[in-house]
């Protein structure tokens, strides 16, 4: 997902008559479906994993601007131009909410950015991909915001308050997203050869990336237990796997093209379909660094921040001047 | 006033959103700060949206197939009627705030002149453009002021935009025989009035942001009637070529 392998800092998972008084009324809360604030006492290993999983899915959404953003310049027409514009807009707002709320935990925006420009912080897989054509633009919306929405529905409903709220405001403009990119990939697929060309190809290129967003299979998703006995994951990798591939299989068969999966078929035993396996040494190197784009990804967020050093330094030193010019005043 | 006078003349308004909308929206993901990203974004997307109204108008008025589309995608440089000012490069976010600035302190005084057009189409455009463009406005002057009372480095990169910038601001109040007959229709407003409104702005903001003019300068003209800088081509090869590489295709 925008998050794919968060670290719990657990030793495993407790049971109740195993915690501290404190840590059992915490936990007893949780299992009541109650919502934990940023003032209520929390153990040290769900704050931390909590900043660690709200940070990698705010770096996702920043560094998720620029696939994207790859695209404004060249839309095909005004209204395609003025759409795209709004969603990566939308994209910068989700990165805002959720830096907040990982400052609620009391990780500072400029702490976590700078993790994120040291290559310390990850953000979500998919992203390390390059946008090749138009159709890409489609094929994000329709497949990468497909899949964030799987996992991010769910989290409306996650233990901790800041977090759940910001995802619900989230939850809202994605699937906007997501039925915009499926708009783009009917257009091209009801359109000239060399356009529904650029439809295939997409999904060829973004069927199996999408995929690994839901992170490694379960049995090797070894802090995945911790995570859903706080509440802060709902379902297990796989689960949600399959629900997206149950989900999107259809739809690439309504705009008539094809998963490009020669394992993929229809199981009536468990009705679902059944897949191939997934490149998981390409999902590792990737998350690692050796993703088609990491690098410029990366490279162009740690250029932004440096470009605008200036530009930041001067609006505190212009505030500064400001409150220096109020003070004898105040003084008086 | 001609309806071709009246078509030139949405061209132009057109066109200024949708080239300066274009250079703004690259900063989509690169921009200094998160929220600047946001307001940036938020800028561009406006200039879209009024680039939509007015282009579409003057496709109306064209009476052939055109729209607003055919227009922004496939005509060639020398039919666009942008001011060179908007079509100069984003350099760096200095140079990008100094150009909004000086642009929309002429757009919010034209926008407020237009509501009283005598055309109702034209008033309606200006009524819905300028309450987006008064906020633009607001922004970038704020930051105009900021960033030139600064830092020594932040005056600098200000005073350097605003030397870069200065000598395709003449061209934004040079009336030709379009806005002249537009003028004396009361469609669109005299261009000397627009002057002082702008001038007004531009002294106040760049007084408080402790910048000033360069002296002696040579206005560059020519955006009007077509002739622009080298600069054009490059955006418009970029920003037209998927209705250019698959003619008639529909997105």
């Amino acid at each position: 997902m925008y998050t794919q392998n968060i670290k719990t800092d657990s030793l495993g998972v407790k049971a109740l008559d195993e915690m501290e008084p404190k840590e059992r009324a915490f936990q007893e809360r949780i299992n009541a479906d109650d919502r934990i604030e940023p003032k209520d006492w929390m153990p040290e290993a769900y704050r931390k994993t909590l900043i660690r999983q709200i940070s990698q899915h705010a770096h996702s959404e920043v560094v998720g601007q620029l696939p994207e953003g790859n695209w404004i310049s060249r839309a095909p027409t005004l209204e395609r131009k003025a759409i795209l514009l709004a969603k990566v807009q939308d994209e910068a707002g989700h990165g805002l909410y959720l830096y907040c709320a990982a400052e609620t935990l009391g990780a500072t925006r400029d702490e976590l950015l700078e993790q994120l420009h040291a290559g310390k912080a990850k953000y979500s897989s998919i992203f390390n991909y390059p946008t090749l054509t138009w159709a890409d633009i489609g094929a994000i919306g329709w497949l990468v915001d497909g899949a964030a929405i799987m996992n991010q529905v769910p989290l409306q409903r996650c233990s901790y308050g800041p977090y759940s709220r910001a995802m619900i405001r989230v939850c809202k403009e994605e699937s906007f997203h997501q039925r915009q990119g499926f708009d783009i990939m009917m257009k091209l697929c009801a359109g000239t050869k060399g356009q529904k060309a650029m439809a295939q190809d997409a999904l060829n290129r973004w069927w199996w990336p999408s995929l690994m967003m839901f992170g490694p299979p379960d049995g090797e998703s070894v802090h995945s237990a911790q995570s859903m006995a706080w509440k802060i994951k709902l379902y297990s990798n796989d689960e949600l796997r399959q629900k997206f591939v149950d989900q999107t299989v259809p739809q690439a068969d309504l705009l008539g093209i094809k998963v490009p999966d020669p394992d993929l078929r229809w199981n009536e035993d468990k009705g679902g379909y059944d897949f191939g396996e997934i490149d998981w040494d390409e999902f590792h190197r990737v998350l690692k660094g050796g993703g088609p784009c990491n690098r410029e990804r990366l490279g162009a967020r740690v250029k932004a921040w440096e470009d605008g050093a200036w530009f930041r330094d001067g609006l505190m030193a212009h505030a500064e001047k400001k409150a220096a010019a109020a003070r004898p005043m105040a003084a008086e | 006033m001609s309806k071709a006078a009246l078509k030139e003349f949405s061209l132009r308004m057109g066109d200024n959103c949708l080239i300066l909308g274009q250079r703004v929206s690259a900063w989509c993901g690169h921009g200094p700060a998160l929220e600047e990203d946001i307001a940036l974004a938020n800028v561009s997307l406006d200039l879209i949206g009024q680039t939509r109204m007015w282009l579409g108008y003057a496709a109306e008025l064209s009476g052939k197939k055109a729209t607003a589309d055919t227009l922004a995608f496939l005509r060639d440089s020398g039919e666009f009627r942008n001011a060179l000012l908007v079509e100069q490069p984003n350099g760096d976010i200095g140079q990008t705030l100094m150009r909004q600035f000086l642009f929309d302190a002429w757009h919010q005084a034209m926008l407020e002149r237009l509501v009283q057009s005598s055309e109702p189409r034209v008033a309606e455009i200006a009524q819905k453009a300028l309450k987006e463009v008064a906020y633009h406005l607001e922004r970038a002057a704020d930051l105009v002021v900021r960033l030139g009372d600064g830092t020594a480095e932040s005056r600098r990169r200000m005073q350097d935009a605003l030397d870069l910038l200065w000598p395709y601001t003449g061209e934004l109040f040079e009336a030709d025989k379009v806005e002249l007959s537009l003028a004396k229709a009361g469609v669109a407003p005299n261009l000397d009035e627009v002057r002082d409104a702008w001038n007004r702005t531009v002294d106040r903001v760049l007084a408080d942001a402790t910048l000033s003019p360069p002296e002696t300068v040579w206005m560059q003209t020519g955006g009007k009637s077509g002739r622009h800088t080298e600069h054009l081509g490059y955006l418009l090869a970029e920003m037209q070529v998927l209705q250019r590489a698959h003619p008639g295709a529909a997105w």
